[in-house]
Parts: structure tokens; sequence; C-alpha cells
């Protein structure tokens, strides 16, 4: 019972990490229209800086801050230089640029910061674990990105739902050109919710750094998942990502942690292990395919004047 | 002017040394198709450097014959390399090809490689397939037979006193064949068993498992950035010092300790190579690498320079021949008449090696640095263990 517990609340953080790293993506491409395939290099921008910060200054928290930055400024830069040349184009056109950008940043960071994976670490008071209740014990963290994220979820929510940009941001996601006609300086509005989507990719990632490898190319591995999330959640809604993200983190993990188990009930051990660990990493895959079927624009679409 | 000039006397200085047949010869073209994107960039990249290494040192030639060496990036994927065998074999008359890292590549482009008459000398990826019934003449594996990396690891474990594992690989052929080959020497209990993704990154349901399992140890096959992630996840959960770790040089190389650091110390892996192994080969080759490169170099690297100093002797045995005298240029090959940073090393009838496997433990350098330090030969000459199904002789 302590097991399944455990394996549900490594769910709850691998769904609030997800969330993390789709939230900006969502808010890019339900609002301003753009399927950004960068992303995920934005993830690594804020990884690899907030590496060399911490490395620098022997601070995590400066590093972190630094990675966010910095994505947010190679956000701002991608906007000006790409993004914004591609909004009155179609997807297909969107798809090929930002992957270009994705063979371009990845060759980038490799030039400068070379192959090898970079050392990054948490400090200390972060890195053991703890004893939540008796017979759980859980990495502080985990604890800490579960802390983190939920303050996002708290922060996204009350700028959207209380401050003029969060207006605005909801009125550009009904209906662009309105807002437009309204007097509001639409690119510059895109240029800044561009750039805070950066910023929360390169959250993210800096966030990521302690718990995986810190290399080139590691933003693409959270991109497949990070677009199941947005799918499932309903494109540009955040409290759409939450969700979908948490239901995305927990049947992943528990399908990686039960259905080989489940299997060996009444299947010798070795192809219970194979078939289990398939069906496990399909287990997401069937959950997006159960909701499309049932909500095909996701758990909370968002009405837009546009389709 | 001045470079037709420099054409004229070179084609003057060809046409005089025409006669011995060597000097004219065009160079022997060698294709190497490898891993340089990805997460596992580096992986390939070590092997191209070893290998260059080994070029520069002789000015361009291996053996004392020109060499061509092309280099291609794979990105990991079977069809790229498909499509640069080709070209290479057909377009630009590649007579050898090198260079594969993954094992999922490999069975694509050896057989292109073999049925063009070409000679295949694997510097890492060596899967079972080649290794038994289907061996092949001209294919040469130098540094394994994929399974004995995870077979000395369970050589190892034994030999440390573990009486029973937890085991973790990825799900493709290569993670099932390291668990295979783990077993085969382990002699203690498996208490579980699971597989992973490939490419995985949060591995915190694995290891909640083998926290609940209460393994005496953990073995697992998780190469390049996959390693990283388990290994930071691994500490934060408080494991590392409770369920000692033991794995294969893939799973624990230079790059990996460099990249979690602290977190490395202690954990044991069997390894064909170490920085630190004593023979004169390895110490040449250390020095060279680091002048050349200015970092450390990983197991990868003393591959390509293992490979490139083999394919040097055959040049060599053969004065640039190679499939104009195969049957020499093969022998000179299987031989292996060269000095391995390993140190003792040969061919088995399989073309597959043969030689001695050490175990390691990663220490803290004076300087604050993580490194692998060599503590005994845990398995002398192991040869891999399909070489009986092989009817090369």
């Amino acid at each position: 019972m302590t097991l399944f517990f455990e394996q549900l609340l490594n769910g709850l953080q691998l769904g609030v990490f997800l969330f993390l790293v789709s939230a900006g993506l969502t808010l890019i491409f339900g609002i301003m229209g753009v399927i950004n395939l960068a992303h995920g290099s934005l993830f690594m921008v804020g990884a690899f800086l907030a590496a060399t910060v911490t490395e620098a200054t022997g601070s995590f928290f400066i590093g972190l801050a630094g990675g966010i930055v910095a994505a947010g400024l190679v956000g701002m830069l991608m906007e000006y230089l790409v993004i914004q040349h591609l909004y009155h184009r179609d997807h297909l056109d969107q798809v090929l640029a930002t992957f270009g950008i994705i063979l371009f940043a990845n060759e980038l960071v490799a030039m400068i910061w070379g192959r090898t994976p970079l050392f990054y670490s948490a400090p200390d008071y972060l890195n053991g674990s703890i004893e939540i209740i008796p017979g759980i014990i859980y990495p502080v963290y985990r604890l800490f990105i579960i802390a983190v994220g939920a303050a996002v979820a708290v922060g996204l929510y009350l700028i959207i739902a209380r401050t003029r940009a969060g207006m605005l941001i909801r009125a550009g996601s009904t209906n662009r050109d309105m807002v437009g006609v309204l007097g509001v300086n639409i690119s510059q509005l895109f240029l800044l919710l561009f750039g805070f989507g950066a910023v929360l990719a390169g959250l993210a990632g800096a966030m990521a750094g302690p718990l995986i490898s810190v290399e080139v190319g590691m933003g693409e591995q959270q991109l497949i998942l990070a677009f199941v999330v947005v799918v499932i959640g309903g494109i540009g809604s955040v409290r759409g990502a939450l969700v979908g993200a948490i239901l995305v983190g927990v049947v992943d993990t528990l399908g990686r942690a039960f259905i080989p188990d489940i299997l060996k009930t009444f299947m010798d051990p070795a192809s219970a292990d194979g078939i289990g660990a398939g069906l496990s990493s399909m287990s997401i895959y069937i959950l997006m395919a159960i909701i499309l079927v049932l909500k095909p624009n996701g758990l909370f679409p968002v009405v837009t004047a546009r389709h | 002017m001045k470079s037709s000039a420099r054409y004229l006397i070179s084609l003057a200085a060809a046409s005089v040394l025409g006669g011995t047949g060597l000097a004219s010869a065009e160079p022997v073209k060698i294709g190497m198709i490898t891993t340089l994107s990805t997460g596992a960039g580096y992986l390939g990249q070590d092997v191209r450097d070893g290998f260059l290494l080994a070029v520069k040192e002789e000015g361009g030639k291996l053996g004392g014959v020109d060499v061509e060496v092309m280099v291609e990036d794979d990105g990991r994927k079977p069809g790229n390399g498909k499509q640069i065998a080709d070209k290479f074999l057909d377009k630009e008359g590649a007579e050898i090809i090198t260079g594969v890292i993954f094992s999922n590549i490999s069975p694509v482009v050896a057989p292109l490689a073999l049925k063009a008459g070409a000679f295949y000398v694997s510097p890492n990826s060596a899967p079972s397939t080649f290794a038994g019934s289907q061996c092949h003449e001209n294919y040469f594996a130098v540094a394994w037979q994929n399974d004995s990396l995870h077979e000395s690891a369970g050589i190892y474990a034994t030999k440390l006193g573990y009486k029973n594992a937890y085991i973790l690989a990825p799900n493709y052929q290569a993670g099932k064949d390291s668990l295979a080959g783990f077993k085969r020497y382990f002699k203690g209990e498996i208490v579980g068993e699971t597989y992973t993704k490939l490419g995985q990154t949060d591995y915190a349901a694995e290891i909640a498992k083998v926290r609940d399992a209460k393994p005496e140890m953990v073995f697992h096959f998780l190469p390049g950035g996959m390693g990283i992630n388990f290994l930071k996840q691994y500490a934060q959960a408080g494991l590392k010092d409770e369920i000692p770790i033991v794995v294969s040089s893939a799973s624990m190389d230079a790059g990996i300790v460099k990249a979690v650091g602290e977190i490395a110390l202690g954990v044991k892996s069997s390894s064909h190579w170490n920085h630190d192994l004593d023979n004169e080969a390895n110490k040449a080759f250390l020095k060279g690498f680091r002048e050349t490169y200015d970092r450390n170099p990983t197991v990868y690297a003393g591959q390509g320079y293992d490979t490139a100093k083999l394919i040097a002797s055959a040049l060599k045995a053969t004065g640039g021949k190679v499939k104009d005298d195969a049957d020499s240029f093969r022998a000179a090959l299987k031989a292996a008449n060269f000095d391995s940073v390993r140190g003792n090393f040969k061919f088995n009838t399989n073309n597959h090696p043969i030689n001695d496997w050490v175990g390691r433990v990663v220490e803290k350098a004076d300087d604050g640095t993580y490194y692998n330090k060599t503590i005994e030969v845990v398995a002398e000459g192991l040869a891999d263990a399909y070489a009986s199904d092989c009817s090369l002789k």
C-alpha cells in the first residue's frame, strides 16, 4: 500500500514537472496559434545556462535565475527573428521553421559547451530524502518541484484571471484581430507572451537539471510528452495543461510501476516484462486516444473566434 | 600559377615513385559512420577522435599508407546509416567501413559493406547476430561482443560476493542482451528485472520498486544520458549508500562520471580499458589524446584508437592493398599484430576479441575531480558465448 502511495506521489511529481514544461507551450500554441517545436530548445537553454551560472557563482538559485532569464531573452530573440514572420503562415511552415531552430540550437549548444553532459547539482539541503509519512522516504528535490509547480499554477491563474495583461491574453486567444482593432499593440503583446512562454520553458529546464542529464537535445525528449499534455488538456488552456499533465504523469508512472506485475499474475515473467514495458510506454497515448474520442478538443477546450 | 606548379611537381614525383607501386596509389578510403548528434553524440565523437589521433600520429597515414577518413553522423537512425553507407561504398569507393556505435545501425550497415566486398571493422557495436551463425570473414569487432560487457559485470558482481541483484535495462535488443549477459555469469539470485523506455528521463517509479525489493545490489545498462538521469535520481532517493551499483563500463564511462560528480563515488564497474592500465601503448595514447584534444578520453576513444591501430597493422602488412588482396588483408587483421591500449588482445575464431576485463571503482582525485580507478583483473581472456556457433576457423 505504501508502495502504491509512493508511486502515486511519483506520478503527481512527474505531472507537475510536465506542467512546467507544457504551460508555456500551450500558451504559445493556443493564444498565438504557433506550433513551436523549439520549445524544447528553450528548455535546453534554461538547463545549460543554469548549470553554467551555478558552476560560476556556486549558488543554485542564482543559476536558476540565470537559466530563466537567458531562456526568456533567447525566446524573445527567437520571436523577433523568426516566429513573428510565421503568424500568418500555415502550421506546416511553422513546424519547418521551428524544427530548423531545433537543429540550429542543438549545434550551437554543442559548439559552445561540447557534447559531454554538464555537471549540475542542487544544494545539499535539497539533495537528500525525508520520511514524509512513516514508511515513505521521498527525495526533497522532488517535493521542491511539486512546490514550485504549484506556485507557478497559482501564479499563472492570478496573472491570467486578475491582471490587465491576463485579460489581453484571454481576449487575444478568443479574437486576436478584435484586440488589435481595439488599439492594443498586438506584436508587442505577442513578443512578451512568447518571452513569457520561454521563461516557463527555461524554468522547467533549469529545475530539471539536477534530476536529468544536461545534454544536447535534452529538450526534444520532453517535447513529445508536452504536446500530449497540451492536446489532452485542450490547446491554449493553462488549466487543461495542469490537469492533463497530472493525468499523464500519474498514468505513465503507475503504468511503468504496475503493468508488468499485473501481467505476471497470468503470464510467464519474461514475456510479462517485455509486453509490460511495451504496454506501459503506450499507456499515455492510449489515454490521449480515449480522451480525444470523448472530448475531441481536449478536456478544457478554449473557445476561439478563429475557427 | 603556384598551384599548377605544385601539381606538376607532385605529378613528377608520383611518376618517379610509381615503380614501387606504393606511393603512387590512391589513399585507402575509410568510411566512418558514427553517432555524433543526439545525447549519445559524445560516444561517436570519442571514437572518431581516437581514430583520427592514430592517423595524425603518422601524419595522415596508417601503417605507412596514405588514408582518407570520411566521417558522417548517423544521428542514431538506421535509415541515415544506410544512406551514408551507400554513398561511401558506391560513390566514394570506401574499402573499409567503421565507426558504428549503436546496435540498431550495425545490422543495416554491416551487410551493405560486406556485400560490397569491403571490410567492416567495428569500434563499438557488436550484436550477437554477427558473432554466431551469421559471422563473416570480413567482419571484425574490435571493442567486444556486446554481451561480454555485461558478462564481465556479472563476473565482477559475483566476485564481490553479492547474493542477489535487481537489474534494469531499456526495452530494446541491446538492453535485453545486456540482462542476459549479466545473468550468464552472475551466480546470485535476480530479485527483480525491469525494462525501461529507451531514452527515458524519469526513473522515480523504477527506483521506488528497487527500494521495495531490497536487493543487495543493482545492475543496470543505461549508457549515456539515461545513466546520468538514473544515477542523479537514485542518489536523491537516498539509495546510493544503501544499495550499491555494479555496472559495465558503458554505464559508468568518464563522461558520466564527470556529469554526476560526487554521486558516482564508489560505483563499481567492469571494463576492458581504463586510463590507468599500465602498458606503453596506453601511456602514449593518453598523452597524445590529452595533448591533441585537451580532455580526458573515454573508453570509446580507446576503442577508436585501437581500431585505427589494427587497420594500420594490416595495411602495413599488405603494403596498402585492401580489396585488391583481400585474403592477405583479412589474415593480417585477424593476426591482430598491434599493441592494444587495453593490453592483451587477440581475435577469437569469430573475429571478436579475447581480452582481459578489470574491475574499477570511482574515487576522488586530489584535485577534487572523480575518476574510475582500476582495482583488479576480474576476468582473464574472456571469450564471447557465440563463437562456437560461427563456422569461421
